[in-house]
């Protein structure tokens, strides 16, 4: 385990201790490295400055308040906070509803297995890894897919970029991601 | 999973999802395709990781939390969780739970519009920016002739259709665009319901149907 995989595996530790404990103290650390992003995530898709402070805290609180449905075997502690922020941006920013999939039904409530947690946090930790070593320019472009709230179309606009070529190059850098990630 | 699902959503689309950009139509498209398809929804998650591996890389200079911030997030959470009503939903119905929701219930609260040849359609409460409609067509009927402008996607419930050669039964996605004039058949042996979304108006030929396509806006 490097310190990477560390420093993931501790946030699900964190996000334990807050479930079971409504542990401030995890808690607090997890507001301190997680609310930035999650304004300036906000902020990017479109927000005001203020406007993305209140949407951060209530991320935040969810996390608090939700924090027994996340599941470590599934997602990192990232990717869950992001699709929380991310539904946020669309019931405040966009003003919609965001329609979720029929949830998967698992068997009684238990805790996942500490094997399929590692596993699955050492991926994300892969993927971390690939997005970050991704040329500058494909690095860019996914970011905006996600947080410049732009479509491929608003993409090719803003960078003078044929359609045609967006795609391909998210195409590539995905590509790029998967084959890293085997 | 009674049926092995061979038309698919396309990456665009399942990545925009992810990512939150899509129009709330498509949302509701690709939610109802993944409660049935486990290929789609392990590409859905895999897109959802890339969204977290992205804000966890990115560490922004120029933002910082007001002062007080995490004095006003404990508060909120003293406050106690936004309260959610709870969903009800029908058990073992054609329509997946993220469509139950847009009709307000199963396959008998649908309020169907005859709109000719025994097709029926219902416009689902969406954002503007694109549409949702169900349609029912007859066993063996033709789905009424259109063009297109924008991107269609159109995902059949129940029974099955055929178009050009390709056969699309439930949980398949055929997808269409501004090239694409197509006819698609409804399966003989069973009436077929479809989820249709798309991004604009369909055309019909002719002023009429143009004006009426107004007020039935489809
Ligand atoms: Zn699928």
């Amino acid at each position: 385990m490097n310190d990477s995989d560390g420093k993931r595996m501790l946030w699900v530790s964190h996000m334990v201790r807050i479930r079971d404990n409504q542990d401030q103290a995890a808690f607090a650390e997890l507001f301190e490295h997680f609310a930035p992003r999650v304004k300036g995530f906000l902020i990017k898709s479109g927000s005001d400055a203020s406007l993305a402070e209140e949407c951060a805290q209530e991320v935040l609180a969810t996390c608090w308040h939700k924090a027994h449905m996340f599941d470590p075997a599934r997602a990192s502690v990232a990717t869950w906070i992001f699709t929380i922020a991310r539904n946020r941006k669309i019931d405040v920013l966009r003003k919609q509803r965001r329609p979720e999939p029929e949830e998967l039904t698992w068997g009684p409530e238990e805790e996942p297995d500490q094997a399929d947690v590692m596993a699955l946090q050492q991926e994300s930790e892969l993927l971390g890894q690939a997005i970050a070593e991704l040329p500058a320019a494909q690095r860019e472009l996914i970011e905006q897919a996600y947080f410049g709230d732009m479509s491929h179309s608003e993409i090719a606009q803003k960078t003078g970029l044929p359609l045609g070529t967006i795609k391909s190059r998210i195409r590539l850098a995905l590509e790029r991601l998967r084959h890293a990630m085997k | 999973m009674e049926y092995d699902i061979k038309h698919h959503l396309t990456d665009d689309i399942l990545m925009a999802y992810a990512a939150g950009t899509l129009p709330e139509a498509f949302n509701l498209m690709v939610a109802t395709h993944v409660s049935l398809c486990d290929a789609c929804r392990a590409e859905v998650e895999s897109y959802d990781a890339v969204g977290g591996e992205v804000l966890a890389l990115d560490v922004p200079d120029d933002v910082a939390l007001a002062p007080g911030s995490f004095a006003a997030t404990m508060a909120l959470i003293a406050g106690g969780p936004v309260q959610e009503t709870p969903v009800v939903r029908a058990p073992g119905s054609i329509l997946p739970g993220p469509l139950q929701d847009y009709v307000g219930g199963d396959l008998d609260s649908i309020k169907w519009r005859a709109i000719g040849l025994g097709v029926k359609q219902a416009i689902l409460p969406t954002s503007r920016e694109a549409s949702a409609r169900l349609l029912f067509i007859p066993a063996g009927a033709a789905m009424p002739d259109h063009g297109h402008n924008g991107i269609e996607m159109t995902m059949v419930l129940q029974g099955a259709f055929q178009d050009e050669g390709d056969y699309f039964a439930r949980g398949d996605v055929e997808m269409a665009d501004s090239d694409t004039h197509h006819t698609p058949v409804a399966d003989i042996h069973e009436d077929c319901i479809c989820l249709a979304v798309t991004d604009a108006p369909l055309q019909f030929q002719g002023l009429i149907p143009k004006i009426a396509q107004r007020f039935a806006r489809i």
